[in-house]
């Protein structure tokens, strides 16, 4: 197991359930969050596999049931958020790496993280058990999309899965909202003497200003559930027109959330690329303050394009004018941070491991999605692209294979740091090529099924789609034996374990955590660092 | 170092810091919930999104511009009743206060409550499209096979012609949809004199 991992310290050192049911530690707590990230990440992609393959020829061939298809497309996406993206994200390598990157001995309320944990295992747990509780009629689970738009969710799916996924939203909410106030109290006042604001790993920038967003925003999504439940059994009408009340309210309501969310899947990734690039170029990152603040630039403009998800809603004009104009001034920092870690790289000597291979993916790959974004963010073209498989292509580009790239990205990373043993090279690069080519054949055909006006959540299509769905499929199937290399190549990394130094990435790695020893003792920084 | 005083000092600070993120946090639940009045109110003074304005009566001043007014009428499927306007369209003179009907019937044999949603397009028209009764503002009760006919009363501001965006309007459609509306208080029995008891 992970843990099975020499004390360098003979200090108290828990075991079984008092180590992990009652942890304090960031490390153990971190460890935690990537077990759940990774069963995560199996049972979203296994729903994508049944998804891809029903959509692989037209007819209905694994579902008889329509209705089947939309709960595995909720659940999915659901997951993929709630329980990979952002458990790997914050809980993991924020949890692990932000105290170690600040020289802070823990968080700064380490059973609030301790909860934190727990309260998203148990939110897990609702949102799989949703899966098997009635919804709309004759069907179990929720079938309404990860937007739980009303009038569907409310009157459209009267069984019992909807109240199962809304009260997992509201524990997976509570457990992100405390874990923002511990990171963000930690950053604030737990830094070592002489590490000041300007002086942080941008990793850490990332991880304040996603925590400032997810303490804005999930709020919001929790009142906004608490309505459609409230709607649902205590007879209330926020979103019922018959009752006075407007189903666009809760559209507003989700999306003041829902963009703000994206940008908490993608942040952390932000500060990861940045770590990584700088490390394999053996350079210091380019415009170090300019990327800073392009993140909290991101973060604020994130606020005010809300309705740019609703441009079919019937926004007035002026309205939409205005979100188109706001959404796209939101490629200004982010091109920033795109040209600085180019110029990052430019006359660095650079070497390609599995890192930095990720980290080359994930700008370039992101950058395609970034650009399909600002063709989404015109509200004339959006008239035609709505709900079609060029907005699925798009988000992917930036969601799946922008995030989970950052991810394995920062996971072939720090897992030499946080395990003490060195990764099969051959094997991380494999994994790479496969969800590369996986994931671009999966996704690129998809903007093609999208122009050509295929909508996205139907289990069946016109035969005209065939093609690009054979391949899209196709290539789904090959990312998936990427995931299953990931699988083995985390087998193998701990059957063969090969030691690694404090500092296997050599000059370029500059942060605390790479002078710490691998693994990193139980308790580190018991003495603080002092930064000159 | 730190001394036992210099700690105590940072986990007070610790706490505080948690303590305002918390209030954040309540401040901003407060608001999702406050959205929900704050919404209705900017939607009807701004007549956003075509909300129809209510006054008491014309303002007197007409306009020499006609403008066409088209009825729409939509019943909800839980509604077993048939709705439609008796005209479908008028020309009417700007500021001039005007008199439409709309046709329900009610195909049950028992008495069935309704209470219809109402909205112009388009949508920058709701700040002039002004209602002064309408059979929209209480909710509705038929009698088991009744049909009856509901007045609106409703003027156009002449204020439309001075705002840029609007004044070119030639056209505006006022559309309603009877939902079935169970609620018993408040209730209006068709066919008495509106606004009289509300």
């Amino acid at each position: 197991m992970a843990n099975a991992q020499a004390e360098a310290h003979h200090d108290d050192r828990p075991t079984g359930v008092r180590r992990w049911l009652f942890s304090t530690n960031h490390k153990d707590i971190g460890t935690m969050y990537f077990i759940l990230a990774i069963t995560g990440g199996i049972v979203g992609g296994l729903l994508s596999m049944g998804m891809r393959t029903e959509l692989m020829e037209p007819g209905m061939q694994v579902f008889t049931n329509p209705e089947v298809f939309n709960v595995l497309v909720t659940a999915h996406g659901l997951i993929m958020v709630f329980f990979m993206v952002m458990p790997s994200t914050m809980g993991g390598f924020g949890n692990w790496m932000v105290p170690l990157m600040i020289g802070a001995p823990d968080m700064a309320f380490p059973r609030m993280n301790n909860i934190s944990f727990w309260l998203l295992a148990m939110a897990m747990t609702l949102l799989v058990l949703s899966l098997f509780m009635p919804g709309a009629p004759g069907t179990n689970g929720v079938g309404g999309g990860w937007t739980i738009y009303a009038p569907l969710s409310t009157s459209g799916t009267p069984g019992i899965a909807m109240d199962f996924a809304i009260l997992a939203l509201h524990l997976a909410g509570a457990s992100s909202i405390l874990g923002a106030i511990n990171f963000i109290t930690t950053i604030l006042n737990m830094r070592a003497p002489g590490m000041t604001l300007h002086k942080m790993p941008l990793f850490v920038w990332a991880v304040l200003v996603t925590a400032f967003l997810l303490l804005l925003s999930l709020p919001v999504l929790a009142g906004a559930i608490t309505m459609l439940l409230t709607d649902r059994n205590f007879g209330t009408a926020f979103f019922d027109s018959a009752h006075g009340g407007d189903p666009l309210l809760w559209q507003h309501l989700f999306w003041f959330f829902g963009h703000p969310e994206v940008y908490i899947l993608i942040i952390p990734g932000f500060g990861i690329v940045s770590q990584i690039v700088s490390t394999f170029s053996k350079k210091p990152v380019f415009g170090y303050l300019g990327m800073a603040y392009a993140m909290v630039a991101i973060g604020v403009i994130g606020f005010v394009v809300w309705a740019h998800h609703m441009y079919a809603a019937g926004l007035e004009v002026n309205t939409q004018a205005y979100f188109v104009f706001a959404t796209m001034v939101i490629a200004v920092p982010t091109g920033i941070k795109i040209f600085s870690w180019i110029a990052t790289m430019w006359g660095g000597s650079l070497s390609f491991k599995t890192p930095m291979l990720w980290a080359l993916g994930f700008i370039f790959l992101f950058t395609v999605g970034g650009v399909t974004g600002v063709v989404l963010a015109n509200a004339g073209v959006d008239r035609s692209m709505h709900d079609t498989y060029y907005v699925v292509a798009h988000f992917h580009y930036t969601m799946s294979i922008g995030a989970v790239f950052s991810i394995f990205a920062g996971w072939y990373y720090w897992v030499p740091k946080m395990t003490g043993y060195m990764y099969s090279e051959a094997l991380g690069k494999l994994h790479f090529w496969l969800m590369f080519v996986g994931a671009n054949l999966t996704f690129f055909p998809q903007h093609f099924l999208g122009l050509a006006g295929m909508p996205r959540r139907y289990a069946d299509y016109p035969d005209a789609y065939a093609g690009w769905n054979f391949v899209s499929t196709v290539g789904s199937y090959i990312g998936f034996a990427g995931l299953l290399v990931f699988l083995f190549s985390v087998a193998y990394m701990f059957a063969r374990k090969q030691k690694v130094g404090d500092n296997p990435w050599g000059v370029g790695a500059t942060t605390l955590e790479w002078t710490l020893p691998s693994p990193p003792p139980f308790h580190t920084y018991e003495t603080l660092p002092r930064i000159k | 170092m730190s001394s036992d005083n210099s700690h105590k000092g940072k986990r007070d600070r610790k706490g505080l810091v948690a303590l305002s993120l918390a209030g954040l946090v309540a401040g901003m639940v407060g608001l999702s919930f406050a959205a929900v009045p704050l919404y209705r109110i900017f939607c009807q003074t701004t007549g956003y999104g075509g909300v129809p304005q209510q006054a008491e009566a014309a303002p007197g001043t007409v306009l020499d511009r006609t403008i066409t007014v088209r009825f729409d009428a939509n019943v909800d499927r839980k509604l077993p009743w048939t709705f439609e306007p008796v005209q479908r369209v008028m020309d009417v003179k700007i500021g001039e206060s005007n008199l439409a009907f709309f046709r329900a019937t009610n195909n049950t044999d028992e008495p069935v409550t309704g209470s219809a949603g109402f909205n112009v397009a388009p949508g920058i028209a709701g700040r002039y499209f002004t209602k002064i009764e309408c059979f929209c503002f209480t909710k509705q009760r038929l009698a088991a096979g009744e049909s009856i006919e509901m007045p609106v009363t409703f003027f156009v501001d002449p204020k439309i012609v001075d705002d840029e965006s609007a004044k070119n309007i030639s056209e505006i459609t006022l559309s309603y949809t009877f939902y079935r509306n169970d609620d018993q208080s408040d209730v209006v029995a068709a066919g008495r004199e509106l606004n009289s008891g509300s």
